[in-house]
């Protein structure tokens, strides 16, 4: 029994690049970290930033804004909506689909931005394959 | 609450044994180590943003809100908001990088980012800290649990909770938990969702009362009490703690390790968006019809209140089945959590303490790793035990601002701003940690009180965060030239996508 070949054991890890690819110029200049490929980071990383601070300011405009709308007009206090007090439907149900529908935005401006980058520096990301 | 504790018991059976059940039948198919450690990296987004949820919507969620929706109306609504913006936030700022970072924990991602021992170990002290203080609320939330529905002592439950996830745990592993998680996800919506149609249904046919009646005015402002300047602070720092101390929590960043790439951590993030948005509709109605029916609750801690309210409003069977269902849901979030949390505090705690030589004996990764999981349980277990009168989803609160004022400034300047060094990443995490830390033990080991003292401990992440945000930048620019020479290098794997043939 002991005698037996361990079983192979196999190691997995990301697809290998082909090597006989060349590879295209704007990733060979990031790689070097030359001065353009600093250009074409440093302008993706402000695109997305950009877009993550524009989202969080969205966020901060209306979900964020009702502690102080509330404390400058208490009488909101009481409005209704049906059986509801108005705070109650506004952050009870309301806010949940207000924050899907802004990581919905925001991931198809982030994968849009991915995708010009890829163009910028030479290959091809897949096309949106959900 | 004696005559019917059946459902209780057999619904915290059922819980437990489709736990192990489940937990077993990842067993199989999980095969290799890295099967083990990240069920291979190939989870697809909708069954990980079911086992996020699962893990996430704990005791707090699943009693506590509903309970303090009760006794103080609309200003803890943002608690539960706080919980789920804190995903968006999340996904704008951390969700993709964090994923190809390659980093397995927030001390792996301190380490790859700075490239310092020191800031790890530092890390690993806090995700250890942190851990125990949501661990605590999780045993104190059982304990509760099982006295409301079987009149078991407020140890007993602590008790059962604490032996099943380690029986769980211990053997576990990722692939196996992703399933077990998924699971308490939906189990948990349901013992939510079932109950509010037959409870609304009643509600109808009862003539609708109308829940703010009977409540005082502040039941419908969602500001702190008690309101004016103090409670616009109270609210605001709540609503920072909880938008950014998301990010932070050790379990849910370990998480994100298990997606394929960083396009499907996004994906994930946004599936878990819509599922807590859905999951969190529900406490509130809890809440406002326990205005009309459990009027008694109002002022006695009440906790309970999702437990008992079935039995309340409905009589005869299915009042009690409704109750075993709540009981059962109520049982699954104990068990996500904590085992979540297990994990990820045991997974430090055997790689930095129990893992290393003692004397002249040192212990293997597998036994290491099951020492560890009894200590990660074991302290907070004891911890539970005096503190038995703090609500539970406060507790879960501090650490929230714990977080928010530690790992978020860490992510955020870490995977946006190449300036960062270890140095002031030691410095800021110091700052955030030993503030909030210092108020939150303050709030938890005195009898509260009110004023402005009270509120700026009470509710700390308003200043412990920007004072850690500032004390990093600040420090990083005076050490400017102990900037890892890896940053760029670094920032190039965080933010291009991974088509994109790049050296990493």
């Amino acid at each position: 029994m002991s005698d037996e070949p361990q079983p192979r054991v196999r190691v997995t890890g990301p697809p290998r690049r082909r090597a006989d690819v060349v590879r295209p110029a704007g990733a060979r200049e990031i790689d070097a970290e030359s001065a353009l490929g600093e250009v074409f980071m440093r302008s993706l990383l402000r695109e997305q930033l950009v877009l993550a601070l524009q989202v969080i300011a969205a966020l901060g405009l209306t979900v964020g804004l009702l502690p102080l709308v509330f404390h400058l007009f208490p009488s909101l206090g009481d409005v209704r909506v049906g059986p509801m007090p108005v705070a109650w439907l506004l952050l009870g149900v309301l806010t949940y689909p207000w924050l899907v529908l802004l990581g919905w935005l925001y991931i198809r401006r982030a994968e849009s931005n991915e995708r010009d980058f890829a163009d910028l520096v030479g290959s091809v990301l897949p096309e949106d394959d959900r | 609450m004696n005559t019917g504790i059946l459902p209780g018991v057999v619904a915290v059976v059922l819980v437990s044994i489709a736990t192990l059940a489940i937990g077993t039948f990842g067993l199989r198919i999980s095969r290799t180590t890295s099967d083990f450690l990240v069920a291979s990296r190939t989870v697809r987004p909708r069954l990980n943003a079911s086992a996020i949820g699962g893990e996430y919507l704990s005791a707090a969620s699943f009693l506590g809100v509903a309970g303090l929706l009760l006794t103080f109306g609309a200003e803890m609504l943002w608690y539960p908001v706080g919980w789920t913006a804190g995903y968006l936030v999340l996904l704008v700022l951390v969700a993709a990088p964090l994923r190809r970072s390659g980093a397995y924990t927030l001390p792996d991602f301190a380490e790859a980012r700075l490239g310092s021992r020191g800031v790890r170990k530092l890390c690993s002290v806090l995700v250890v800290g942190i851990g125990w203080l949501y661990l605590l609320p999780q045993f104190q939330g059982a304990g509760v649990t099982l006295r409301a529905t079987i009149d078991a002592p407020q140890w007993a439950g602590s008790l059962v909770v604490a032996l099943v996830v380690l029986a769980s745990v211990s053997p576990g592993g990722m692939r196996s938990i992703t399933f077990v998680q998924a699971f308490q996800y939906w189990l948990k919506l349901t013992a939510l969702l079932i109950p509010v149609f037959v409870l609304l249904a009643v509600w109808m046919a009862d003539g609708a009362a109308d829940p703010a009646s009977a409540a005082p005015a502040s039941w419908s402002i969602p500001l702190a009490t008690p309101g004016g300047g103090i409670g616009l602070y109270t609210t605001y720092s709540l609503i920072i703690a909880t938008f950014l101390g998301t990010m932070g929590l050790p379990h849910v960043v370990v998480r994100f390790y298990t997606n394929p790439d960083g396009r499907a951590a996004r994906r994930t993030t946004l599936a878990v968006l819509g599922l807590l948005g859905i999951f969190y509709v529900l406490p509130p109605v809890y809440g406002a019809l326990g205005r009309i029916y459990a009027p008694d609750l109002v002022a006695s801690g009440s906790d309970t209140l999702v437990l008992e309210l079935p039995s309340l409003m409905v009589g005869g069977v299915l009042g009690e089945v409704l109750t075993g269902l709540v009981t059962a849901g109520a049982f699954a979030a104990f068990l996500s959590t904590s085992s979540g949390l297990t994990i990820a505090v045991a997974g430090v705690l055997s790689q930095d303490v129990t893992g290393r030589r003692w004397g002249t004996h040192r212990l293997g990764g597998v036994a290491a790793f099951r020492v560890a999981a009894v200590i990660a349980v074991v302290v907070p277990l004891l911890m539970s035990l005096p503190a038995q009168d703090v609500a539970v989803a406060r507790t879960v609160g501090l650490a929230f601002a714990v977080t928010a004022s530690t790992f978020a400034p860490l992510l955020m300047l870490g995977i946006w701003w190449r300036g960062l060094t270890p140095t002031g990443a030691v410095a800021g995490l110091l700052v955030g940690g030993l503030g909030s830390g210092a108020a939150v033990a303050w709030t938890l080991g005195t009898s509260p009180s009110s004023g402005w003292a009270a509120a700026l401990l009470g509710q700390p992440a308003a200043w412990s965060v920007p004072a850690s945000i500032l004390t990093m930048v600040v420090v990083s620019r005076l050490t400017a030239a102990t900037v890892p020479a890896h940053a760029g290098r670094f920032m190039v794997r965080l933010h291009t996508p991974e088509a994109v043939d790049l050296q990493r």
